[in-house]
């Protein structure tokens, strides 16, 4: 056990360790990266991207993919934007976001599981579905919502602390996605999915109805994200969270979530938000513009999917190099 | 070899009833697509016969033309099982490089631009096959990054500035804008690509390794098929091809900054899949899909003339993306016992 272990706590060590560079450029790059207001702002950008990250990694995990999840934010941002403005209350428009996310998710998990279609195809073709949707609701007009003081939970920190009320819900969730995950009879049954489906489904788990539900879950809590970016920007646009799915990608698979399903752990998705947040801070406040930003979280993602693979590497190009020698001593042999 | 439907007419030899089945249902594919053409194309002419103009048609078909060449090099990435998202952003640093070399010497000899877009874009279909087959990482998660990278890298590159149709002389313009007999430029161009590419995936020994990679990639490397090779130049194929898109797509639309060409990866993804390339790779051919890009771009110039926003045609290109996989897995569900009983027979 201990030894099987040992990988991921080395993988969660690194993490820890990057977590401190990354802290440390952000404190060269501005005085005030540590104090408690930057911490504010560090955690208020993170918090959807964080959210949504939970869901997907349980996916993952599973050895499927949701590309959709940035797009389904701006679709239920977009509705609860036009509920909001036809007068309908303001937690009425909420409900409207959160039932839109959820059908969006069922319908990415029924064409997944019922008609077994590969869920790479399916998330970009609904990833473009979703976002075209929102725009051809909402083309190019920009929606007010703003009702203080409940919109307010999008801009102010919990009273009292400096922690933004996106992510006290995501350490909330945080926390029972982990016990799900790890403790629970669920949990091994995921895990069980990414390690083997078929074995699994012999084994008497239904593997389809607990991906459908997965994909149900993305979707909901994608559409939760919406309302909480709709409120944070006090407005909805089709355009919301476009591109999002790098973070979402990014975060998962630099938490040592296996692309390849069947492995990864909650704490080292959480270790993931924290980098990713105190990075994109810093980086802003090094005056770096969000597109050079993109190259540096896009080589991110690239490396967490190289760095597993490199023991891999190693052994292939040690084994080439000795049958290379192997091959040469035999002809100087031959030749003598 | 691959007993896919949309394959099978190439890899089943002979007689037989279920042999006429899945040549039936191959060419199914194909005039389906071109049925769809023809009633869109109908049905908005009837609306407006101002749709079937030749200033119309000639607009319609350098549009497709464009997203045809691209969907040329998605095709063989797919065939191999594999996936590139970052075509776009290829496409885009590609036709900047071009502007910018008009900028700085106004008189190059126009084919020269050409060679530069296609070696900005080789080289990015390098790196990206080079990471996806040097350490076997999934080729969705390398080009999602060298999506946002080669975005960022222009970015950077270009800042807030804009190449724009002044620096741009006629001769290169007029690619855009030209045409012959009435057919532009850019649809001959299209064309003659899908031409030879229909030619080449048929006839070539490598073209055919690639429908065995995506059929079985165990089974082609037990076969002695060299897998990675083959990847690698899958990628680096289609970086070539969206780099030469990069030149054409500056000569028909004259202007270019930092966020040309954002987001045709999923247009090109889609025109492929519609067009009958499966997305677990093996089976598809280059003219299904350009015949997917032209039927997209049909439908969204059909939009603007039946008054729909335009604004729902990328929603209309997700719905027929999912309806063509659907379809396909339905189809090979049906189809998958008529070829095992050929099998069976035979062997």
């Amino acid at each position: 056990m201990a030894d099987r272990l040992r990988p991921l706590l080395r993988w969660e060590a690194g993490l820890i360790l990057l977590l401190i560079g990354t802290i440390v450029y952000g404190n060269n790059a501005s005085q005030y990266f540590l104090t408690s207001g930057n911490v504010f702002f560090i955690l208020l950008n993170v918090g959807e991207v964080a959210i949504m990250a939970l869901p997907l990694t349980l996916i993952v995990v599973t050895g499927e993919i949701d590309l959709s999840v940035g797009a389904i934010l701006g679709l239920s941002g977009v509705v609860m934007g036009e509920l909001f403005m036809h007068g309908h209350g303001l937690w009425w428009s909420m409900a409207g976001a959160l039932a839109v996310g959820a059908v969006a998710g069922a319908f990415n998990g029924l064409l997944i599981t019922r008609l077994g279609l590969p869920s790479l195809a399916v998330t970009i073709g609904t990833l473009t579905l979703y976002r075209g949707i929102a725009q051809g609701i909402l083309p190019t007009a920009t929606i007010q919502v703003s009702k203080p003081p409940y919109s307010d939970i999008g801009v102010i920190p919990i009273r009292g602390t400096q922690i933004p009320w996106s992510f006290a819900f995501f350490a909330v969730l945080a926390v029972i996605f982990g016990v799900v995950l790890h403790a629970t009879p669920l949990g091994r049954r995921i895990f069980a999915i990414g390690a083997g489906q078929e074995a699994a489904r012999f084994a008497g788990i239904r593997v389809r109805r607990v991906k459908f539900w997965l994909y149900v879950l993305s979707g909901l809590l994608s559409g939760f994200c919406g309302i909480l970016f709709t409120l944070r920007f006090s407005s909805a646009r089709y355009d919301s969270g476009i591109g999002l799915e790098l973070f979402v990608v990014t975060i998962v698979l630099l938490g040592g979530v296996s692309i390849f399903g069947g492995r990864g752990t909650i704490i080292g998705v959480v270790l993931a938000v924290l980098v990713l947040g105190c990075l994109q801070t810093a980086m802003t406040q090094a005056l770096i513009s969000p597109q050079e930003q993109n190259i540096v979280i896009g080589a991110l993602l690239i490396l967490s999917v190289v760095v597993p693979n490199l023991p891999g590497i190693y052994g292939r190009a040690r084994l080439r190099w000795r049958s290379i020698m192997a091959r040469r001593h035999a002809s100087e042999a031959a030749e003598a | 070899m691959s007993v896919r439907a949309e394959s099978a007419h190439v890899s089943i030899d002979g007689r037989g009833r279920s042999h006429a089945l899945a040549e039936a249902l191959f060419r199914f594919r194909e005039l389906g697509i071109v049925l769809a053409l023809v009633i869109v194309v109908t049905v908005t002419a009837i609306h407006n016969t101002n749709f079937v103009s030749k200033t119309s048609l000639q607009q319609l078909l350098s549009g497709a033309a464009i997203i045809a060449i691209l969907a040329i090099g998605e095709t063989i990435v797919i065939i191999t099982r594999n996936v590139d998202l970052s075509i776009g952003s290829i496409l885009g640093i590609s036709a900047y490089a071009v502007g910018v070399t008009f900028e700085n010497h106004p008189h190059v000899w126009i084919p020269w631009v050409f060679v530069i877009g296609l070696a900005v874009g080789l080289a990015f279909g390098v790196v990206n096959g080079l990471i996806v087959t040097l350490f076997r990482v999934p080729s969705l998660v390398v080009t999602l990054g060298t999506l946002y990278i080669i975005r960022g890298i222009d970015g950077r590159w270009a800042g807030g500035h804009q190449v724009g149709a002044s620096a741009l002389p006629d001769r290169f313009t007029n690619i855009g804008y030209g045409t012959v007999l009435g057919v532009p430029y850019l649809g001959i161009a299209a064309i003659a690509a899908v031409a030879v590419a229909t030619y080449a995936m048929r006839s070539f020994r490598t073209a055919r390794d690639f429908y065995a990679i995506g059929s079985n990639p165990d089974a082609a490397r037990l076969a002695g098929i060299p897998v990675e090779r083959r990847v690698f130049l899958a990628f680096a194929l289609s970086g070539a091809i969206a780099g030469v898109a990069g030149a054409f797509w500056l000569s028909l639309y004259g202007s270019v900054d930092a966020i040309a060409g954002q987001g045709y990866e999923f247009q090109v993804i889609a025109a492929v899949v519609v067009g009958g390339v499966a997305i677990f790779g093996g089976s598809g051919t280059v003219l299904g899909a350009a015949l997917g890009a032209l039927l997209l771009n049909t439908i969204d110039s059909a939009l603007i003339v039946l008054n729909v926003s335009s604004a729902w045609s990328s929603a209309i290109a997700g719905a027929l993306l999912l309806a063509a996989i659907a379809f396909d897995r339905l189809l090979s569900a049906r189809i998958a016992p008529a070829l095992r009983t050929r099998r069976s027979t035979r062997g």
